[in-house]
């Protein structure tokens, strides 16, 4: 369904294309929320999937064949986002490398295939899924109504925008009646395969599948002899809201943390000093006689210091030399730990 | 892989429109289909000249008339709808060989014929003479959306290696036996194809770890800036502008 160059006159293909480009400014927003940073090589694989399951060949019968169109299953598999990325791609790649479809006609072509076929089936596939039970027989059947309803919906699409700027008056309605009733058809097949696809990945990765996220099964425990519900069930909430949870928890659990480690290794630090006092003291005792050389550091200064309160009155230098560290540990680390707090506070208020 | 990297649809060579910037040849591509469309089918002679164009470009590439015809039958599927146009558009009828015609139908079809088939070639030209790697560039010098150009580019790099994998589960299933006759055969396709976006996603995650821990951050470095002279552009688009004076020649006389 490739529309080439001269099917469409230029007034409409460039609105088409201006639709097309704001079609897709919305899905690279979109699929970095879908994505994050993972979009470029997720998104950029998903694509050569849909452009080679392109050229995998469904026989009809009696020698025809059909092929996938992909914007449904892309849909359901990666998400609407980052489904028009990949279509829109695939739909690029031709019309520049393969000239599969006008470079005048991308606008049109992205318009029709890969915008309308995904926005269509996922808002089929996610109306049908709050519908019906949360079992995995309901995606494969949503898919399938979503798959159905796509490829129609695309032939509609394409009917209007003949109908705008059309460069032969071939009547509405016969464009209308061949082209959607052509579609009907490989709508089927389409819905038949999409669906069969989508059921074939969720028995082997459910994960993968984006339009079965809510899908995951509780956790069951054997207990006796009868099935119960285990008791640390996993939250309904959805992934996102969950990770926005799990961060909060995340911050707090880790300020607390910072905190209680920042006490602890204050009380560390102040037994840790005792020592370092101890290897200055004997540096001290080594260096008595360069005092002037050594007197840079107030480690040192101290330990200087300590060194001619010792020579006088023995260990009393040393019980001195231990509290000065101890009020100067403390001090370091209380300002330390002020700081790490006030760090802390723009996170939390970014998060 | 041991064929060279070079995409099938590429022809190597040295010429002057080989040595252009990719983006300039894009931008007179992409304007001299916008030339082709907007002018009146009426103007028959302009499209033979568009054709003399379009040739002459091909001579100077030294891209061999046949590379370029065969490359031209992936239009097939329009001509057989342009051909069925005559039978079924509206307006006066003309009896051409005992066959009632639509005259607007017959104008119909040679629109969609003329302009289809120029707008093949130019995209087949620009295929032929840049380089996959150099079209990439030339898209994102054109100022398309980084991200979307990085996605091309994985799809271009590993577009060879899933489709080489769908080769080879078609080969595991054929050497088993199978050979898919009908639809009832569709659900074992289906599976195939299930697990070929299984094997695709997860070699996009590995992608993804494999260049986190090359130092990837959202970004590709831009390696080779590519530029172009001012003498570069207007040789480059000398096909628009010649295209487009044929056009308004088109509109006037």
């Amino acid at each position: 369904m490739h529309v080439p160059d001269g099917f469409i006159d230029a007034p409409t293909s460039a609105v088409a294309g201006v639709v097309a480009a704001g079609a897709l400014a919305v899905s690279l927003r979109g699929a970095r929320r879908e994505l994050d940073e993972r979009t470029a090589p997720l998104a950029g694989l998903v694509a050569a999937f849909i452009f080679a399951v392109q050229m995998l060949n469904f026989p009809v019968a009696a020698g025809t064949s059909g092929h996938l169109l992909g914007g449904a299953l892309a849909a359901i598999l990666v998400g609407p986002y980052t489904a028009v990325l990949c279509v829109s791609v695939v739909l690029l790649m031709q019309g520049v490398l393969f000239a599969d479809g006008g470079l005048t006609a991308l606008g049109v072509n992205i318009t029709d295939m890969a915008l309308v076929t995904t926005v269509v089936s996922y808002a089929v596939f996610r109306g049908l899924l709050a519908v019906l039970p949360r079992k995995r027989r309901s995606v494969t059947v949503a898919s399938f109504v979503a798959a159905l309803l796509s490829v129609p919906a695309a032939a509609v699409a394409f009917t209007l925008v003949y109908a705008i700027g059309g460069t032969t008056d071939v009547s509405i309605g016969k464009v209308a009646t061949a082209m959607i009733g052509v579609h009907v058809l490989i709508g089927i097949g389409e819905a038949v395969i999409t669906a069969l696809t989508v059921g074939a990945v969720i028995a082997v990765r459910p994960d993968l599948v984006h339009g079965a996220r809510g899908l995951r099964q509780r956790l069951r425990l054997r207990v006796d002899g009868a099935l119960v519900d285990a008791p640390a069930a996993e939250p309904a909430t959805p992934a996102p809201a969950a990770a926005r949870t799990s961060r909060r928890t995340l911050w707090v659990t880790g300020l607390v943390t910072s905190l209680v480690l920042a006490g602890f290794v204050s009380f560390y630090a102040s037994a840790d000093p005792d020592g370092l006092e101890k290897v200055a003291h004997d540096k001290g005792i080594d260096k008595k006689e360069e005092e002037h050389a050594a007197a840079d550091s107030p480690l040192a200064d101290y330990g200087v210091k300590d060194i001619s309160d010792a020579r006088l009155s023995g260990g009393l230098a040393g019980v001195i030399g231990v509290g000065v560290t101890v009020v100067a540990g403390s001090a370091v680390f209380w300002a330390l730990r002020r700081r790490r707090g006030d760090d802390a506070s723009p996170v939390n208020t970014s998060v | 892989m041991g064929a060279g990297h070079a995409h099938r649809l590429y022809r190597h060579g040295h010429s002057p429109v080989h040595g252009l910037p990719p983006h300039t040849k894009l931008a007179a591509a992409f304007l001299f289909v916008v030339v082709v469309v907007s002018t009146p089918r009426e103007a028959m002679w302009a499209f033979a000249v568009y054709a003399v164009l379009l040739a002459s470009v091909a001579y100077h590439a030294r891209v061999p008339a046949g590379f370029l015809l065969r490359r031209l039958l992936i239009e097939v599927p329009f001509v057989a709808f342009a051909v069925l146009m005559p039978f079924v558009a509206e307006g006066e009828r003309v009896h051409v060989l005992g066959l009632s015609l639509s005259v607007n139908g017959l104008w119909g079809a040679w629109n969609v014929l003329a302009k289809g088939t120029l707008g093949v070639a130019a995209s087949v030209l620009l295929a032929a003479t840049t380089e996959l790697r150099e079209l990439l560039l030339g898209l994102q010098r054109l100022k398309l959306p980084p991200l979307l150009v990085q996605i091309a580019s994985f799809m271009i790099r590993y577009g060879d290696v899933i489709t080489d994998e769908m080769r080879r589960m078609r080969i595991a299933r054929e050497s088993r036996g199978f050979e898919a006759k009908g639809v009832r055969h569709w659900g074992v396709l289906a599976k195939s194809a299930g697990a070929l976006f299984i094997r695709s996603y997860e070699r996009g995650e590995r992608v993804h770890l494999a260049m986190v821990s090359r130092g990837y951050a959202g970004s590709m470095p831009v390696i080779d800036e590519v530029t172009a002279s001012g003498a570069q552009w207007r040789h480059a688009l000398a096909l628009p502008c010649a295209a487009l004076v044929v056009c308004l020649l088109g509109w006037f006389l």
